[in-house]
Formats: C-alpha cells, sequence, structure tokens
C-alpha cells in the first residue's frame, strides 16, 4: 500500500515535472532571438556631465556581468573622465558618492571616445554602413536573430539628443534608422532606453516594428540627477539609470522577471520626472519578454539524452605504413611585405618550393 | 591644512614674516623665493622701476623700484594653457602682513591635490598696484604706461580669474569683497555670486563696501541702508582707480576681486584657517571652469552681496536725464530755424559768424588743455616759488587753473565782437548741449557711475542757462555744480556713507589728496577720470558759463 502510494507520488510528481519542462522548453524558445547585443552610447562631453559617462559605464557593467561579451557591445563615450584633468581619483568613475563603486575598472573597452562619437558614426553603427577598414570591435555585427539594446543619455530636448555640443540627432532620424535596420534585417527585437531631458519625445516617431522603448522623463519634463560627491565635486549619476543600476543588480541570468518590472523602474516619487515607455510596436506581449533577453546573453542550451547519428562526411585517409618515402611536401610562410623589393629595388625573387 | 592648522606654527611663521618685513628693506625677496620653492612651486622674480610725475604722499620720492616673487604650481596633468593667480600685496608695516603667510599655507596645501586643472599662480607684488602693473605688462607683452620692468621668466597659460588678498589679522570677524577695478570696470557678477556662496556654506560673515546685509528689505530703514551701499558702489566706481589690486586684472578681460579681512568688535572670530578653506572652496570651482566667466551681468549696481541693480534697470534712469538735453536741443532748433524777429527800426540781427561760436569752443578746450598739462609741467617753477611740497604745487596748480578758466572766456567775447548777439549764444547752447549729451553718453556706457553723477549735476544747468537768467545767483548755481565742487561734496559724502564723517578743514585735505590722487591714476594706471574731466567735461561746462555771461 505504503509502495503504491508512493509510487502514484513519485508518478504525479514526473508528470507535474513533465508539464514544467514543457512550460520551460516553450519558453526556451518565445523570443526568437539567438544573440544579444547591446549598444551604449554617452553624448555629452565636458567635466560636468560626469553623470552621463557614469551612466552608461553602470548599464555597461550590468549587461557584461549578465553575459553580453565585449564583442557583442559597442561602448561609445564622447569624454574621457577617468583620465580629466579635474578627477581627484585618476582612473576611476564612481556611480556612488562615498566612491562606493568604481564603474570604470580595468577591462572596460570602449570603442568609440571622444570626438569619434558623432551622430554620423552612431546612425552608420546603427544601419551597417562603415567603411571597409572599420574594424570589428566597432561594428554592430547584429543578424536578423540579434536582440539589440540601444541605451543613450546625454542632454536633450523635445524631439533632439544633443552629441557633443555642437549637433544634434532628431526623433525623426533615428526612426528612420531603425526602420532601415528593420528592412535590412539587422534585428530581430529592439529595447530602446533613453535617459535625457523630455526623453519620450525620442520615441515618440518609431515606426518600424519589434521595437520597444523606455525614457527616463516626458516630453516638458527634465531627467535630473541623482546625489553629488563632494570631494568629486559634480552629480555622480542620474536618478532613473541609478534605479535602473540598483534593479538590474537584483537580475541574474536565470532571472524571470520581465519587461513589465522594468516599466516599474524608478516612479515618480523617486525619480520626480514620470519615466514613460512604448509597448505598441512591440509583438510579443511585454510581459512575456524577459529582461534578460535583452540585457543578458542568455545561451539556450537543451539537455537530451538520445545519441544522434552523424553520417559521415570526412574520408579516412588511409595511412599507408608500406611506403616509407612519402613525399612530404614541406610548407614556409610567404613574406609579408617584400622588403628586399621595397628596400633594394630589386625585382621579385622567383619563390618556389 | 598643514601648515596654518597649528597655531605655534603659524605665529612662527608670522613671527618671521614681520621680522623680516622690516620697513627700511622693503620685501623679503630671498627669503620668500626660498620658502616657495620649498613648498615645490617654480618660482621666479621680477624687478620693476617707475618713475612718478610728481611724488604722492605715500611714496615721498619720484623713482619708486621694486621687486615682485612669484611662483607657479604647475598642474600635474594638464597642459599648461590656462592659469589662475592668487596675490598678496606685501607692503612694509602692518597693513597686510598676513595674507602672505595664508598665500604660503594655501601653496603648500594646493601643491599636494592632483585635482587641479590649471596652474596656480601666486603671486607676492611690492608697492600695490604699481608691482602689479608691472607683473601685469609683463606677463601680457605690453607697455601701455611706460614703466621699466624686467621680462617674466616663467609663465602660466591665459590667466582666467585671480584673487587678491588683504590680510591684517590672523584672525577675522567678516570678509569684505572688493570689486570696482580701474575705470570703474567690474568682474562678472559670478565672481561675486561664488564668494557669497562659498561663505554662506562655510558660515563666515561676508560683507560688501564694509557694511553687513539687513534682513529687513521693505522696512524704511532696510531700504535705506541698501541704497547707501549702492551709492558707496557707485561713488567707488565713479572715482575711477582700482579700489585693490585686482582692479588692473580686469583690463585684460580676467575676473579678479579682492578679498578683504575685517577685524572689528564681535564675537565670533573666525580663524586663518576657515578663510583657507573658503578660498580653496573658490579656486577648485573655478578649476572646474571650461570657458572665461560670461554667464552673468558685467554691469551692476550692488546693493548688498544677494541683490544688484543690473544695467537694463539703471540705464533708463540715464536715459530720461539724456533726453532732457536733446528735448532743449530740439527746441533750440527750431527756434534758430524760425526766422527772426525784426526789431523797430528795421535791423535785423546779422547772421552769427562761426567764429564766434568757434571761439569760445576753442578758448575753453585750450583752457583744459591747460589744466590737463599745466600742473605737471610747471611744478617746478611752483616749488621754487611758493613754500608747498611738490604734491601740493600740482593740486594747487590745478586749482587755480579751474578758476582762472572762470575768468578767461568771460573777457574774450567781449573782446571779439563787442555785444553777443542772440542768435549766437542759442547756436553755441545748441552745440554745447549736443556735445554734453554725446560726452555723457559715452562717459556712462564706459563707466556709469561717473557718467551719472555728471549728470546729475550738469543737466538741470545745461538745461536752463540762458543768457537771461538772473546772472549772480546763476552763476553761483554754476559753480557749485560744476565738477570740481561735485568732488568736494562727494567727497564729504562719502565719508558720510561710510560711518566717519570729517571736519571741513580734514576733508579738504582729503580733497587735494583725491585730485593728487586721480592725476596720478592717470600718469600710472591709464586711469580716464582726469584726462576726461579736465579735456572734455569742463570744457564743456567753461561753454555753459560763456553762454550765462554772453551778453
Amino acid at each position: 500500500m505504503k509502495i503504491l502510494g508512493l509510487l502514484s507520488l513519485l508518478a504525479t510528481h514526473l508528470s507535474a515535472n513533465s508539464v514544467n519542462i514543457e512550460e520551460n522548453a516553450g519558453q526556451f524558445f518565445s523570443s526568437g532571438h539567438t544573440n544579444n547585443w547591446a549598444v551604449l552610447v554617452c553624448t555629452s562631453r565636458f567635466w560636468f556631465n560626469y553623470r552621463h559617462v557614469a551612466n552608461t559605464l553602470s548599464v555597461y557593467r550590468s549587461v557584461k556581468r549578465l553575459g553580453i561579451p565585449d564583442s557583442h557591445i559597442v561602448l561609445m563615450l564622447a569624454d574621457d573622465m577617468a583620465c580629466n584633468h579635474r578627477n581627484p581619483k585618476p582612473a576611476t568613475v564612481f556611480s556612488h558618492k562615498n566612491m562606493e563603486l568604481n564603474v570604470y575598472g580595468d577591462d572596460v573597452e570602449v570603442d568609440y571616445r571622444g570626438y569619434e562619437v558623432t551622430v554620423e558614426n552612431f546612425l552608420r553603427v546603427l544601419t551597417g554602413r562603415l567603411p571597409p577598414s572599420t574594424p570589428r570591435s566597432k561594428r554592430l555585427l547584429s543578424d536578423d536573430r540579434s536582440n539589440i539594446l540601444i541605451y543613450l543619455t546625454g542632454h536633450g530636448g523635445n524631439g533632439f539628443l544633443k552629441f557633443q555640443d555642437s549637433e544634434e540627432i532628431s526623433n525623426v532620424e533615428l526612426a528612420d534608422a531603425f526602420q532601415q535596420m528593420w528592412q535590412k534585417r539587422r534585428y530581430n527585437e529592439l529595447l530602446f532606453i533613453i535617459d535625457t531631458c523630455q526623453g519620450a519625445s525620442m520615441y515618440e516617431r518609431f515606426y518600424s516594428p519589434n521595437l520597444m522603448a523606455l525614457a527616463s522623463s516626458q516630453v516638458g519634463e527634465d531627467s535630473l540627477s541623482h546625489q553629488p560627491d563632494l570631494a568629486i565635486g559634480v552629480h555622480l549619476m542620474d536618478r532613473y539609470t541609478f534605479y535602473l543600476l540598483e534593479f538590474l543588480e537584483d537580475i541574474h541570468p536565470a532571472s524571470k522577471s520581465n519587461m513589465n518590472d522594468l516599466f516599474k523602474v524608478c516612479p515618480k516619487s523617486q525619480c520626480v520626472s514620470t519615466p514613460g515607455h512604448r509597448t505598441d510596436l512591440f509583438l510579443r506581449d511585454p510581459g512575456s519578454a524577459l529582461i534578460t533577453d535583452f540585457f543578458g546573453s542568455v545561451r539556450k542550451v537543451e539537455i537530451t539524452m538520445e545519441t544522434v547519428n552523424l553520417t559521415d562526411p570526412i574520408e579516412q585517409v588511409e595511412q599507408n605504413f608500406v611506403n616509407e618515402d612519402l613525399q612530404k611536401e614541406s610548407y614556409s610562410y610567404v613574406d609579408q611585405l617584400p622588403v628586399s623589393e621595397i628596400i633594394h629595388q630589386f625585382p621579385p625573387l622567383d619563390v618556389t618550393g | 591644512m598643514g601648515l596654518l592648522s597649528d597655531p605655534n606654527r603659524r605665529r612662527a611663521l608670522i613671527g618671521l614674516l614681520t621680522r623680516l618685513n622690516a620697513p627700511i628693506w622693503g620685501m623679503p625677496v630671498d627669503w620668500l623665493v626660498k620658502t616657495m620653492q620649498s613648498r615645490g612651486l617654480e618660482v621666479f622674480t621680477q624687478r620693476f622701476s617707475r618713475r612718478l610725475p610728481f611724488p604722492d604722499e605715500d611714496k615721498e620720492r619720484y623713482m619708486v623700484k621694486g621687486t615682485n616673487v612669484y611662483g607657479i604650481l604647475r598642474a600635474p596633468r594638464a597642459p599648461r594653457t590656462e592659469a589662475l593667480v592668487l596675490s598678496a600685496p606685501c607692503t612694509a608695516g602692518d597693513h597686510n602682513n598676513q595674507a602672505v603667510g595664508l598665500l604660503l599655507g594655501l601653496a603648500q596645501y594646493f601643491r599636494n591635490q592632483v585635482y587641479w586643472a590649471k596652474d596656480i599662480i601666486f603671486l607676492v607684488n611690492e608697492h600695490d598696484l604699481i608691482g602689479m602693473q608691472a607683473w601685469l605688462e609683463g606677463y601680457h607683452h605690453t607697455n601701455t604706461t611706460g614703466m621699466d620692468w624686467s621680462p617674466l621668466q616663467g609663465r602660466g597659460g591665459s590667466i582666467q580669474a585671480a584673487l587678491s588678498l588683504e590680510l591684517s589679522s590672523d584672525v577675522v570677524t567678516s570678509l569684505d569683497l572688493v570689486l570696482e577695478g580701474l575705470n570703474g570696470q567690474l568682474p562678472n557678477l559670478d565672481l561675486a555670486n561664488l564668494f557669497y556662496a562659498f561663505c554662506q556654506k562655510i558660515g563666515v560673515l561676508c560683507t560688501t563696501q564694509g557694511k553687513l546685509q539687513r534682513n529687513d528689505w521693505d522696512s524704511v530703514s532696510g531700504y535705506s541702508h541698501a541704497v547707501q551701499t549702492m551709492m558707496l558702489m557707485a561713488m567707488k566706481q565713479a572715482s575711477g582707480r582700482p579700489w585693490g589690486d585686482h582692479g588692473l586684472f580686469l583690463r585684460y578681460h580676467i575676473e579678479a576681486a579682492t578679498i578683504k579681512g575685517i577685524n572689528s568688535f564681535r564675537q565670533y572670530k573666525t580663524d586663518a584657517t576657515t578663510v583657507g578653506r573658503l578660498l580653496e572652496g573658490m579656486y577648485r570651482k573655478l578649476n572646474n571652469l571650461l570657458e572665461r566667466l560670461h554667464q552673468s551681468y558685467f554691469f551692476y549696481l550692488m546693493s548688498s552681496l544677494s541683490h544688484f541693480v543690473s544695467i537694463g534697470y539703471y540705464m533708463p534712469a540715464f536715459g530720461l536725464l539724456g533726453v532732457i538735453l536733446l528735448l532743449r536741443a530740439l527746441d533750440l532748433w527750431v527756434q534758430l530755424a524760425s526766422p527772426p524777429p525784426r526789431t523797430e527800426d528795421g535791423v535785423v540781427d546779422a547772421d552769427p559768424g562761426v567764429l564766434s561760436v568757434l571761439t569760445p569752443l576753442v578758448i575753453s578746450h585750450l583752457t583744459g588743455a591747460a589744466l590737463y598739462t599745466l600742473p605737471i609741467h610747471f611744478q617746478e617753477m611752483a616749488v621754487e616759488h611758493f613754500p608747498v611740497s611738490e604734491t601740493e604745487a600740482v593740486v594747487l596748480t590745478a586749482i587755480a587753473v579751474y578758476t582762472a578758466g572762470l575768468a578767461l572766456p568771460h573777457n574774450t567775447n567781449r573782446l571779439l565782437t563787442g555785444q553777443g548777439t542772440e542768435q549766437g549764444w542759442k547756436v553755441l547752447k545748441l552745440v554745447a548741449v549736443l556735445y554734453l549729451a554725446v560726452l555723457l553718453g559715452c562717459t556712462a556706457l564706459i563707466n556709469f557711475s561717473l557718467g551719472f553723477i555728471l549728470a546729475l549735476t550738469l543737466v538741470p544747468v545745461a538745461a536752463f542757462v540762458t543768457p537771461n537768467v538772473p546772472k549772480v545767483l546763476s552763476a553761483f548755481v554754476l559753480v557749485v555744480l560744476s565738477p570740481a565742487c561735485t568732488l568736494l561734496f562727494s567727497v564729504f559724502f562719502f565719508q558720510e556713507l561710510q560711518e566717519m564723517p570729517v571736519s571741513f578743514l580734514d576733508g579738504w585735505m582729503l580733497y587735494l589728496s583725491v585730485i593728487s590722487q586721480g592725476i596720478l591714476d592717470h600718469a600710472l594706471y591709464g586711469s580716464l577720470v582726469y584726462p576726461l574731466v579736465a579735456l572734455l567735461v569742463y570744457p564743456c561746462w567753461l561753454l555753459f558759463w560763456n553762454i550765462l555771461f554772453w551778453k
């Protein structure tokens, strides 16, 4: 009797688990993406815009911690705060006062730095229209199964974002860039976060599918900074990104928090401005989109117990032990640069064997 | 703060300084060089000498020779493109003996920090303004005043801001901010706001014009207090002289102010360490600047450290005074355009020749030129004939020329044409009124207070004076409102406002010294008040005097 009870308990448990596995398996492939990219841009220069660099670096840290590697992150910082002459702690960028958290660290890889952060370069990165000489680290090599996170911070206004104190990108340009990306199949789903004054105006003009957008303030509102550090003498972070960072600290690669939790980050009581979001272009339900779909690089792993028969396309080379005098071809490297030709103006030598 | 936090070391330093600062030798150059070098600054000296046009009371000699010592703290990681200046004038005696000590203490503290993005130049200048002028001219490679100085061996970048310290005791009860510079130029209001912000943050009592701020703005006494403070600032600005060493920086578009420590009878005293913290805070803020201060007003009058009147508010007041002159000119123009009235026997007044108008103009301006040049040129002759010192000779010659001018045109007019014509004086008055309007307008643009004070006294007389008004009364009024008497009354009023009223004799001596100082400022630093008054305002006033005695 007892054994029967135990067996039935085991059976129900197994069946329950199998239902869970099916659910999990279903959820595994619900998002449809296979790789993750992140484009993190800070558009302001000058020492008093320290907080924008700290914003971008803290999102960079979170994104790296959740699994996106440097090769899949395009980090654009318009000014160098860590080595600024006014920085009392050189080679550091702090995000919390009393110097609790150094977001610069040893392993930051900035892809676009200083004056390279321009509207033109940003749009070229997004659309992929870069000159052939551009190195891989500066390219957004996404495909139609990539989920891309785009984070912008700096000074903005109604319908524009200021780059480097000298030029602006408008919301129309940005919407058109995303449409180009959609037509070139450069993304599967795209999450756009912007932390500037009147940030909601930047996503008003989007019209491409599979875009979700978050902004730190509505049109007509200013995004405020969080806290100054009295030793460094500047404000360290903006409020929205500060609370976003706090929220992301609780996310780990296996967490199941979804976008609805992200929308609740930094309510008006904490942020003073009203954060906004836009999901009408997003084809899935935001509640089913996980945070790690965009912020992390969660590899889908399917464990299977069955053996798979591979048809053997490789032909085995027959080892001829009998024939000892097998001609062994010797290989040598070709000259990288025909030095002798260049220096001595000799005609090229015949290079054979 | 290392040097000054220990009272024993502080006293030792100050004692050392006072001992070395013996009046005979002036500035302890070698000791300063050695001390600055030991603090890690790059030290340089500059020798200068200047021949004064006449010896003034302080110096009592014709030649002024001195040495400036300055040390440059190089920014550890920045290119040497920008600099800040902290200066303390080193004078013999007790007047400013603590400022150099504080400067050296700050130099040592600043040297240990890594966050400087601009070079900081610690300057100790001798002979106050003369040394400062020599240093600035050497730094900017200009030579506008004919001073003789050795070229500077070391330089920072372009100077963004400068502060000058005047401290005569090591504990202060309040800090006074002095803003007025040469020719009435003022630094950007943001510098005053910076000072005030730090005063409030650190909790030091801060004043401007030596007057405390009151909180009762609505009451009559509070309002009159604010007006008094503003009038003090206006009078200081009108005098055109730099009221601190900072005044000479403003000409080079460098925002500068002087901070004076005042030790009066008050319970709560601030020590030098707190003053040092305030200065450190100000310098860190200036260090973080990316451009020169330009966002706030350059033309303002402060009624207290937290309230000011900007140019947009005070210029219309001057504009209304100018309109009086223009209306009078319009009136005269209309009168002149209408045909002259025929007299009974059919004799029409002859057209006034150009000569009759030109003559008073030329003679007035020649008198003005005489007022400008004679006092200095004839001081030796005056000293030979009269038992006065050179300074007194210069001043009394000036007054004599001024008074002689009152008599001169009065006679030449009779000489030339016998009797003046009706049309003649109208043409002259038209020219004189327009001339005065343009002159006062230009003066108000450059030095508003000077223009306004002159306008207040000259515009009424210019408007009402004709040959037909009662002569004796108008002559008296005209003399009382002439520039010289305005200056006399201003001296007494100034002393009254500062709550240090003087007797008539003291006031008269003060008046004489003000005139001599004005002449000296013009020769040494290029102050424009004396040439303006002598060459332009005085001749203009003489034209009106001429009109009064036209017939």
